[in-house]
């Protein structure tokens, strides 16, 4: 303040007074410069308040007791804010709901087939890649394992019955060796693993190029030390190879886990009416038969909400973990 | 070099590890083994071979023979066999198919889904990603959370079904590409790119007075064809392969896409009805032909863009991009 004064009296009744910008009038300038921007950024910002976060505010009817009908009798938005609160009751409800607790079961199982069988999968594959010396045997195998992961769920599923179905590949050639006919796709006591395995089918590739862009990041000067320090293959493996490609294999499992509860949609619902809701109901498949299809909104939503709170703490408790045990985590 | 002197150096003082001894011989070089790796014993790379040759048969032989199967006559299906080749090949369940009917209106209709909802998505991401490089736009860091917001916080299927509801979206095409009109994955991929671009180019031409929409225009964009082409593909991919999104918003069976058509006649067995005229002085095509020609046409399209697909993966390009 004082050198302004000084200025002051120095240019008195000459020239304006100059006073710097106030720090609004200085933002409200740099937004007016950046006017064009902003026609760039709001309508996707738009987008994800219409579209992500109003959805988000939408999941207090896990809490109202809401159906088409009061949606009917109040509409769909004030629907939202009187509809009749029942506090937790849908939650409540969830637990004596023996349907939802075979979902549940469902989902626990096959998640935990996935972890033992799934996860590892491509860091087998990877690894046994990445120890061939031909670089164009590895290309190829990329190439070929890697297709199905951009293939719909519709057609893994069309291509599967076509080949394990009831009249289909496998069941021919047995036929013509004299052999009856065996029940793959139909069967609900093998649809576990049978998902677990269209599962690896489809996505071993994807991870495999994950672990494969890893596992050519490691210094080959660790593996020449280490060949002079007198380890052989599998000391090399155990000592340079899975230390180097430990926290993206971290991160996986991590991301892996926070999915425990969401083991997908359409697999399930593709393959329900072939082996039966008792074997093939999953959370996410209960979720949209209850709710679309009966129109329970208020209990779906609440089935949704469970799912979503569950992925958030295990992701949460498996990234605690992961830096207890000196890896870098996520968050 | 030096190393290959090193293990020499090795060798000739202490006790050689037997790798060093195997170190030398033509069949190494032919083989181009870096210096410091032992020779594979044969059983090894015949174990190796073996499982490599069996993971690519599972991989392929479905594909094979869904397509064999897919050009079989009534005769074929009926002697059954080993169907890896036809004995009869023939093209008329593809000719039925695409002479009209459901399967190829719904060909039509994911076609152009596929297109507009590109064009659509693309635009809107890449102008999101263009305004959130920039540095100096006040609240960009804002606008950045809320995007990274939906990564961690996305909302149940309900909520969004009753939203679309409410929106007057059910049975619109609209609905198959708007809800996910912006991913914040594909979002955060270019606008990493965006950032990795020469900033004194993108300054230069501001300076020679060009507008940020001009910048945009003519210098970012002709930078970034690659990520842009490519991202274009992922979206197309996953608009092609949209299910979901038909089952839950479009109750018109005249709207729906391929993959929700291909669902109702090749799993839940639909009888395949087509306006077209089957050839009278032959057979009708089998069920299963037409089945599986279905889904080789629906496959089609992804088989078109794979190599693009690929190439980009194993430059790496994504990866680099997961890896943070």
């Amino acid at each position: 303040m004082a050198s302004i004064q000084a200025t002051d009296r120095r240019t008195s009744g000459t020239l304006p007074v100059y006073s710097p910008p106030s720090r609004a009038r200085r933002l409200l300038t740099a937004i007016w410069r950046e006017r064009v921007m902003y026609v760039f950024i709001l309508p996707s910002v738009l987008y994800f308040c219409v579209f992500n976060y109003l959805p988000l505010a939408g999941n207090v009817i896990a809490f109202q007791d809401w159906s088409p009908f009061s949606a009917a009798r109040e509409g769909p938005i004030q629907g939202f804010l009187v509809g009749p609160w029942v506090g937790l009751q849908n939650f409540r409800d969830m637990f004596s709901d023996p349907d939802f607790l075979t979902a549940l079961s469902n989902t626990v199982q096959i998640e935990i087939l996935q972890l033992l069988f799934a996860f590892p999968a491509p860091l087998a594959l990877a690894l046994l890649l990445n120890s061939l010396v031909s670089e164009k045997v590895k290309r190829t195998m990329q190439t070929i394992v890697y297709l199905p992961h951009f293939l719909s769920w519709v057609i893994v599923i069309s291509v599967w019955q076509q080949f394990f179905g009831g009249t289909g590949f496998l069941n021919e050639i047995l036929h013509d060796l004299g052999y009856g006919s065996v029940n793959i796709m139909q069967n609900p006591d093998i649809f576990k693993p049978l998902v677990v395995a269209q599962g690896i089918w489809k996505e071993v590739g994807w991870g495999t190029i994950i672990f494969l862009a890893a596992l050519t990041k490691i210094d080959v000067s660790l593996y020449e030390a280490a060949v002079i320090d007198g380890a052989g293959g599998w000391r090399r493996m155990r000592d340079v190879t899975l230390p180097g490609i430990r926290p993206i294999v971290v991160l996986l499992l991590i991301l892996t886990i926070g999915n425990a509860f969401s083991v997908g949609f359409e697999q399930y619902f593709l393959q329900r009416d072939a082996v039966g809701a008792e074997a093939s109901e999953v959370l996410d498949t209960f979720g949209y038969f209850r709710g679309i299809q009966a129109g329970d909104y208020g209990f779906a939503t609440a089935v949704g909400m469970v799912k979503s709170v569950v992925g958030f703490v295990l992701i949460v408790v498996a990234n605690w973990l992961a830096k207890r045990f000196g890896d870098e985590g996520i968050l | 070099m030096a190393t290959r002197q090193n293990l020499t150096d090795l060798s000739a003082s202490a006790a050689p590890p037997a790798i060093v001894r195997a170190a030398t011989g033509s069949r190494r070089q032919r083989r181009k083994l870096a210096p410091w790796m032992e020779d594979t014993p044969l059983w090894l790379r015949l174990l190796k071979g073996l499982t490599l040759v069996l993971i690519a048969v599972s991989m392929l032989l479905p594909f094979v023979h869904v397509v064999a199967v897919s050009f079989s006559s009534a005769k074929d299906v009926i002697q059954g066999g080993f169907t890896i080749f036809p004995r009869n090949p023939t093209l008329e369940s593809y000719r039925v198919l695409l002479s009209g009917g459901t399967v190829l209106r719904s060909l039509c209709v994911t076609a152009g889904v596929t297109v507009v909802g590109v064009a659509v998505q693309l635009t809107f991401t890449t102008m999101l990603a263009y305004g959130l490089s920039k540095p100096g736009v006040p609240g960009s860091r804002f606008f950045l959370w809320i995007v990274l917001g939906a990564f961690l916080f996305t909302p149940g299927m309900i909520p969004v079904y009753l939203l679309v509801k409410e929106l007057g979206m059910i049975d619109s095409y609209a609905a198959l590409f708007v809800p996910g009109l912006v991913s914040a994955w594909n979002l955060i991929i270019m606008r990493n790119f965006f950032m990795n671009l020469p900033q004194e180019l993108l300054d230069a031409a501001r300076i020679d007075g060009a507008s940020d929409f001009g910048v945009f225009w003519h210098i970012v964009l002709p930078l970034s064809k690659a990520v842009l082409a490519v991202i274009a593909l992922f979206m197309g991919v996953a608009l092609w392969n949209t299910f979901f999104a038909g089952i839950l918003y479009l109750n018109d069976a005249s709207k729906w896409p391929i993959q929700v058509v291909l669902r109702q006649y090749v799993l839940e067995g639909a009888a395949i009805t087509s306006a077209a005229d089957f050839a009278p002085d032959q057979p009708p095509p089998p069920a299963k032909s037409l089945q599986m020609a279905m889904v080789v046409i629906a496959t089609f399209p992804i088989l078109l863009v794979y190599p693009f697909l690929q190439k980009y993966f194993t430059k790496g390009v994504l990866t680099g991009a997961i890896k943070g």
